[in-house]
């Protein structure tokens, strides 16, 4: 990573009529990394991003890009950044390398340095075969990746990708998010997504964001090891709920149990422990002990998901930060 | 400026990729046909002491062709690039509002005054036919397409304002459709009232743009015309400009 961060964001407040879209975000990203925007619908990812991208000024604080100012040096950031807006919105008239050089061309790339960056890119996003083809009646998959070629056309320092694989389907998902990963390190990313495998693959690091705040920021195995105090552990015994409540009461490590009918006899129990306890050996002495039979008995690690939930969630998630 | 000769390119050529820019140039052959057709059937009958280009203006059909054509031109210059969120990856690029809006004007003016070609083709038909070359001469026709160009101007500058007050095409057309139908009957108030005479008779007749094009088919270049649509050219090329702007006051 450089010296300076790529992006350096401030106390940056949006507010459109009537609504904070975002709330005095503070937050940096380093040269070269990968970062993902995490959050449900209306969290203020695209607002961030249009900001960053200096679509959108800010209402206050400011928002810095590899140096300069979004709002008063907006040409100079305009020209290190490579923005792909939410929907991938392009000219469907026009045929893909045409599509391309024009973009290259707008961004100050001169004629042959821009036919050369466009057969680049082709290549790079595998359209090279689709390079005379009308945009608007490419695949999806293909109009994104088109998406993503013309945000790589002039070589940004930072790409920014507002929700780059919505729509796909699981054959180009992979490749297009191998793309994006494979940018890593030269380029800084910063993608926004509410896909939290996509995040998990791709992503060095990520912003947790839910109502214009950022709730959670950090790599994915270390936002996992820092909610693994509370895992889970399911357990199948051949018990009536009644039983395995009263057996349970006996563990003092239990923090909370959901009993659910499963299979057969048995119950699917879900417990979760205080403080990071592992208390498998006691329920399976508690099995044992009252001789109930037992199939299956698993610790469950927080996916990303689960900690997305968990901080996302309304009723205060944020004290987890 | 090289950037600006980019985007005219590109502007232009969707004029010539598109169903709408074939439809309009037919529309408008179409049109002067007609135009044309009617005014050689007068011609047989009653001879005229006029020069073609300003017979030519003063059929009706022609300010239809006008009316009609220059809102539909415009209507998607702005508003189709807002709709489809085209408008973000132009603006993220690095352009300034102006080199945009110049582009996007010039690109429909240019493609406007292809759209007038024709009437060239027009004109050489009849003095290939008539004798007397003071019908079509080359005053007459050089101040015709200045006349056109003048009015082309303001009304593509309108165009271009409706187009980036809105989303939507069709509201864009329609306002800048209002926009001319309201010069055109401004233009005609002004005949009917010009032997009330005072202050506001004055004003309609200096805006009244069909007498304004009557006089430039004669081959009369006003300088007083001349400043007038180059200032509101300006001027709303000015408000075109502003509103793109204003997204960065909010």
């Amino acid at each position: 990573m450089g010296n300076d961060p790529m992006i350096e964001v401030a106390d940056l407040t949006k507010k459109y009529p009537g609504r904070t879209a975002v709330a005095g975000l503070t937050f940096q990203v380093g040269r070269g990394e990968i970062v993902g925007f995490l959050g449900p619908n209306g969290a203020g990812k695209s607002t961030t991003m249009r900001i960053l991208s200096c679509y959108l000024p800010a209402t206050s604080g400011t928002a810095r890009v590899a140096g300069y100012d979004v709002f008063t040096q907006s040409m100079e950031v305009r020209r290190r950044i490579g923005y792909m807006p939410e929907n991938n919105p392009l000219h469907p008239e026009m045929r893909v390398r045409e599509y391309l050089k024009f973009r290259a061309r707008l961004k100050g790339l001169g004629i042959a340095k821009s036919r050369e960056r466009v057969d680049t890119v082709l290549e790079q996003c595998s359209l090279t075969g689709v390079s005379k083809r009308i945009v608007g009646q490419l695949s999806k998959g293909f109009r994104q990746r088109v998406g993503l070629a013309d945000a790589l056309v002039h070589e940004p320092d930072l790409i920014i990708l507002d929700e780059p694989t919505i729509g796909l389907d699981p054959e180009q998902l992979r490749s297009v998010r191998q793309l994006i990963k494979n940018l890593g390190g030269k380029h800084t990313v910063l993608i926004s997504t509410h896909i939290l495998p996509e995040v998990e693959m791709t992503c060095s690091r990520v912003l947790i964001m839910r109502q214009g705040r950022i709730l959670a920021a950090d790599t994915p195995d270390n936002l996992g090891r820092a909610l693994s105090g509370a895992h889970q552990v399911v357990a199948e015994i051949a018990a009536t709920a009644a039983e395995l409540r009263e057996a349970f009461e006996d563990i003092p490590e239990l923090n909370d149990c959901d009993i659910a009918p499963a299979e057969g006899d048995y119950m699917r129990c879900s417990v979760t422990a205080t403080d990071g306890a592992d208390v498998r050996v006691q329920i399976y002495d508690m099995a044992r002990a009252r001789n109930w039979r037992m199939r299956e008995l698993t610790r469950s690690r927080l996916t990303l998901e689960d900690i997305y939930v968990r901080v996302t969630r309304p009723d205060g998630g944020e004290d987890r930060n | 400026m090289r950037t600006y000769l980019v985007l005219l390119r590109r502007e232009l050529g969707s004029y010539f990729v598109s169903f709408i820019g074939y439809l309009v140039i037919a529309l408008a052959i179409g049109e002067m046909g007609l135009c044309f057709f009617s005014l050689v059937q007068s011609l047989l009958n009653v001879p005229s002491p006029l020069p073609l280009s300003e017979l030519f203006f003063a059929t009706p059909l022609f300010w239809l062709i006008f009316l009609t054509t220059a809102p539909v031109i415009t209507m998607r210059l702005f508003a189709l690039e807002k709709d489809s969120g085209t408008f973000e990856t132009l603006m993220t690029a690095p352009v300034t509002e102006l080199q945009v809006v110049m582009a996007k004007f010039s690109a429909a003016l240019l493609f406007y005054m292809i759209m007038w070609a024709p009437f060239i083709g027009c004109a050489f038909l009849v003095r290939h036919f008539v004798n007397d070359p003071s019908v079509v001469d080359l005053t007459t026709m050089t101040g015709t397409f200045i006349g056109l160009f003048l009015l082309g101007c303001l009304f593509i500058s309108f165009g271009c304002l409706a187009s980036s007050v809105t989303k939507n095409q069709i509201v864009a057309a329609m306002i800048s459709f209002a926009f001319g139908v309201s010069l055109f009957v401004i233009s005609l108030f002004a005949d009917q009232f010009s032997s009330i005479g005072g202050l506001v008779t004055l004003a309609f007749q200096r805006i009244a743009v069909t007498d304004h094009l009557q006089e430039f088919a004669r081959g009369i270049v006003d300088t007083r015309q001349v400043v007038f649509y180059l200032s509101a050219t300006g001027l709303l090329l000015f408000l075109t400009h502003r509103v793109l702007e204003s997204r960065r006051w909010k």
